[in-house]
């Protein structure tokens, strides 16, 4: 298989996986916003500054209001991660991929495209704004199982599977570092019963942008606590938004490719690290952060060592050498 | 009630189904009577359905325009041309001279030059010829050949008879309409391949890969064959993934290849660098190459042409073939196919005026009112006068044009191309039409079964360019022998 086809592959599924988490995200945040007493103001920033784009956004607008976040993050053409610039560029990917994705999948991507394009102000206004985000979140979910059910699981197929789980591993990590750790540094000495309250509720946020409050209820039976939580989001191997569970699926399809010996090794060690980690003194802010700091950007080598492994090899003799080392 | 043969007529041109009003020719009898007997709104009913085939097949072809560019679907029109069986055999065999023939001069050209020697092609016209590239003097492709894939543009004039338009041996197109077209007539009237020997068009991917394969520098049972694509961008596009498709051959970009120091070519590949055979490449030559043509060009492969005259890879077709497209040497080969054949031109061209020399030109000049008058190598239509109509002040202008560049020039007779009944607005109306067959040369040679009819949707335009309001028409090779 051709590399710069693979490449495509992975890139598609990680943009349309990027779109499905803001999605997510966003949709999880409008629910919060409705639940807040109204004397509390919700930090649109924290949003922003998941997707690390929080530069961007500066440069473009003067605070953080609801409306100026929303349309950054859905639709606006200069913030790279926006909903819409993800499907575009997921478009463009399968488009120059045609023959190797199903037709159907091309037909619903390019659907979806149109979908965030033309709708886009029915969704940055708010009573549009749940069914807009639902309908590009159900739509991405159709394209995994369009591929899952109707693609080969050839080469191709675990190139766009590593991409998805190594993108969705990144995500639940920005939501941890934002969201929870921005929870464990909280000195507004609010107390008593109604700031506990209030506290779950945040909580449950940070699990309801993973879609992962249903399933967290199932496995873990206690009422909400912030060291389940990160267990859960962090360590869990079944639920599939858990950092150990989608390190486990790139695991599994770099162990079907082809000369995949050092991709393969990182992934292990990074799931091993995510795997052994000590929860409890996580609970501080501070070392949550950092650990997770750790963890991106070993997720951020394990990128760079698939895309030098099978994307740009530099040239013949480089090959050569790695084949011969690997 | 539905057609009504009686009131269709073609006027003054040839019709490829209907020797006059009501009479349809012999090779269409079934296919007129089988039309007039379908109602409005049953014709009207496989309209559609050919619509839906062709969106749902996602036959498409690319339009430029400033606010983008535009997939479109592919403009069809349900009634098949035909062309009986015995005819169609000798067309065959004069494509197949004919490319033999301008193989030979290309080949001859880039090595002995005997020609001139001989005094057959002048050197002078050589010496302008835009698509002569210096690069490839000395080389010798397997078989002697250059142009593996031809398309020649035939049209038929009002005496009925098939001339050579033009030959294009750059980067022909068209050739997977044609095989899409009949997958969309197959579908919309299956019941009239029952009553027909229509010669299938399908083996042509096939033959394809086999002429490919055989120019490999290395024999093997499947080396490896890849089309080379400038990309999502280029207007044919849709035909090269299809025809690597069909072909079982990896799409490329430039990007994907390179050339080592062994000057070979390789593919990168997820298994790491894979050896390529040959290139069916659909990019200019001067694009080919950075290192020996357009030193920007980002769609080729650096080293390319190094590895190709190492004997390392195959292009197809060959650099350089492009020169024969020039066409004053066009007027050169009814003597080409005397000169290396030492036989008679089976298909004639069309009467040429070379500008270059003076008498001609003279002629040409005097008679500008009446004639088409091209520039020697521009295609699709571009820069071109036809006089007829034409006004005095651009008459007037092209004759400045031609005095300041004579070799630049030809002139031609206006045509009076062939018309086939063609689905108007509910009705059937003639529609001025050509035929584009594709040849290919290797080992052996292969004809399509036909080729690609290309109509001008517009009545009395002679424009039957896709991008330009053409549509196309499924063709047919129907064997009208009683005994079979």
């Amino acid at each position: 298989m051709l590399s710069r086809v693979a490449e495509r592959l992975y890139w598609m599924a990680r943009y349309l996986e990027r779109a499905e988490n803001t999605a997510r995200m966003v949709t999880a945040f409008n629910h919060l916003a409705l639940d807040m007493p109204r004397q509390v103001r919700l930090s649109w920033r924290g949003l922003v500054a998941i997707t690390g784009n929080e530069a961007v956004f500066d440069a473009r607008y003067p605070e953080y209001t609801e409306a100026d976040v929303i349309r950054f993050l859905l639709g606006d053409p200069e913030n790279p991660g926006s909903i819409l610039n993800c499907l575009t560029q997921a478009r463009e990917n399968v488009r120059t991929t045609r023959d190797r994705v199903p037709t159907e999948v091309w037909e619903t991507v390019n659907e979806l495209h149109l979908h965030a394009r033309y709708k886009l102000d029915v969704g940055e206004g708010k009573r549009g704004r749940y069914r807009y985000l639902s309908q590009i979140r159900d739509r991405c979910q159709q394209i995994t199982g369009m591929l899952a059910g109707t693609m080969s699981h050839d080469q191709g197929y675990e190139f766009i599977r590593a991409g998805r789980n190594l993108e969705r591993a990144d995500m639940t990590s920005r939501l941890l570092d934002v969201g929870a750790v921005g929870l464990l540094a909280r000195e507004d000495g609010a107390e008593g019963a109604e700031a506990g309250a209030m506290e779950g509720l945040l909580w449950m946020n940070v699990l309801r942008s993973l879609s992962a409050f249903q399933m967290y209820r199932q496995h873990v039976r206690r009422r909400i606590n912030p060291a389940d939580v990160l267990r859960y989001l962090i360590q869990d191997t079944q639920f599939p938004r858990a950092i150990a569970h989608a390190l486990g699926e790139v695991e599994g399809s770099l162990a079907r490719l082809p000369r995949g010996d050092l991709p393969l090794r990182l992934a292990l060690q990074v799931k091993r690290h995510t795997l052994e980690a000590d929860i409890e003194p996580l609970l501080e802010a501070r070392i949550l952060h950092r650990f997770i700091d750790d963890l991106q950007r070993e997720m951020g080598d394990l990128h760079s060592l698939i895309t030098a492994t099978w994307f740009r090899p530099e040239d013949i003799r480089g090959w050569q050498v790695q084949t011969a080392g690997g | 009630m539905g057609i009504d043969w009686q009131r269709y007529d073609p006027g003054g041109f040839y019709d490829e189904l209907m020797a006059a009003p009501g009479r349809p020719r012999p090779a269409a009898r079934t296919l007129a009577s089988y039309l007039a007997s379908l109602g409005d709104a049953e014709i009207q009913e496989r309209r559609l359905a050919a619509e839906h085939a062709i969106l749902e097949m996602g036959i498409s072809f690319t339009v430029y325009t400033e606010g983008g560019n535009i997939d479109r679907a592919w403009p069809f029109d349900i009634i098949p041309r035909i062309i009986p069986l015995q005819e169609w055999t000798r067309v065959e065999r004069g494509l197949r001279q004919r490319l033999t023939a301008l193989n030979r001069f290309i080949d001859d050209l880039y090595n002995e030059r005997r020609i001139v020697r001989d005094g057959v092609v002048p050197e002078a016209v050589l010496a302008q010829s835009r698509n002569f590239r210096e690069q490839c003097r000395g080389m010798r492709p397997v078989h002697g050949v250059w142009a593996h894939i031809c398309g020649s543009d035939l049209v038929r004039d009002a005496d009925g008879c098939f001339y050579v338009l033009e030959d294009n041996l750059r980067v022909p197109s068209g050739v997977s309409y044609m095989l899409e077209n009949r997958q969309v007539t197959k579908r919309v009237f299956p019941e009239l391949f029952e009553h027909h020997s229509i010669r299938p068009v399908d083996e042509y991917p096939a033959q394809l890969f086999d002429m490919l394969a055989s120019l490999s520098p290395r024999p093997m049972d499947y080396p490896q064959v890849v089309v080379l694509t400038p990309g999502i961008y280029n207007s044919a596009y849709f035909e090269h993934a299809y025809l690597a498709q069909r072909m079982g051959a990896e799409l490329v970009e430039g990007a994907d290849l390179m050339v080592a120091e062994d000057d070979c070519v390789y593919m990168r590949t997820i298994e790491g660098p894979a050896r390529v055979d040959v290139i069916y490449r659909r990019i200019d030559d001067l694009f080919l190459d950075p290192e020996v043509f357009h030193p920007d060009s980002m769609l080729g492969v650096p080293g390319l042409m190094r590895a190709w005259r190492a004997g390392n890879v195959a292009l197809v077709n060959a650099p350089g073939a492009g020169v024969a497209d020039d066409k004053v040497i066009y007027a050169f080969v009814p003597d080409m196919i005397r000169y290396y054949l030492d036989e008679a031109p089976i298909l004639p061209n069309v009467p040429t005026y070379l500008c270059m020399d003076p008498r001609q030109r003279e002629h040409v000049l005097a008679h500008l009112d009446r004639l088409v008058v091209k520039p020697a190598n521009e295609s699709g239509g571009y820069g071109m006068l036809v006089g007829p109509h034409a006004t005095p002040q651009q008459r007037e202008a092209f004759a400045d044009l031609i005095r300041r560049d004579p070799r630049n020039y030809i002139a031609q007779p206006t045509l009076q191309l062939s018309t086939a009944p063609t689905l108007c607005d509910g009705t059937v109306e003639p529609r001025h039409l050509d035929l584009r067959p594709f040849v290919l040369q290797g080992v052996r040679s292969d004809v399509t079964a036909g080729g690609l009819t290309r109509v001008a949707l517009r009545r009395g335009s002679l424009v039957v360019n896709s991008s330009q309001g053409g549509g196309s028409k499924d063709t047919w090779i129907v064997d009208t022998d009683p005994g079979d």
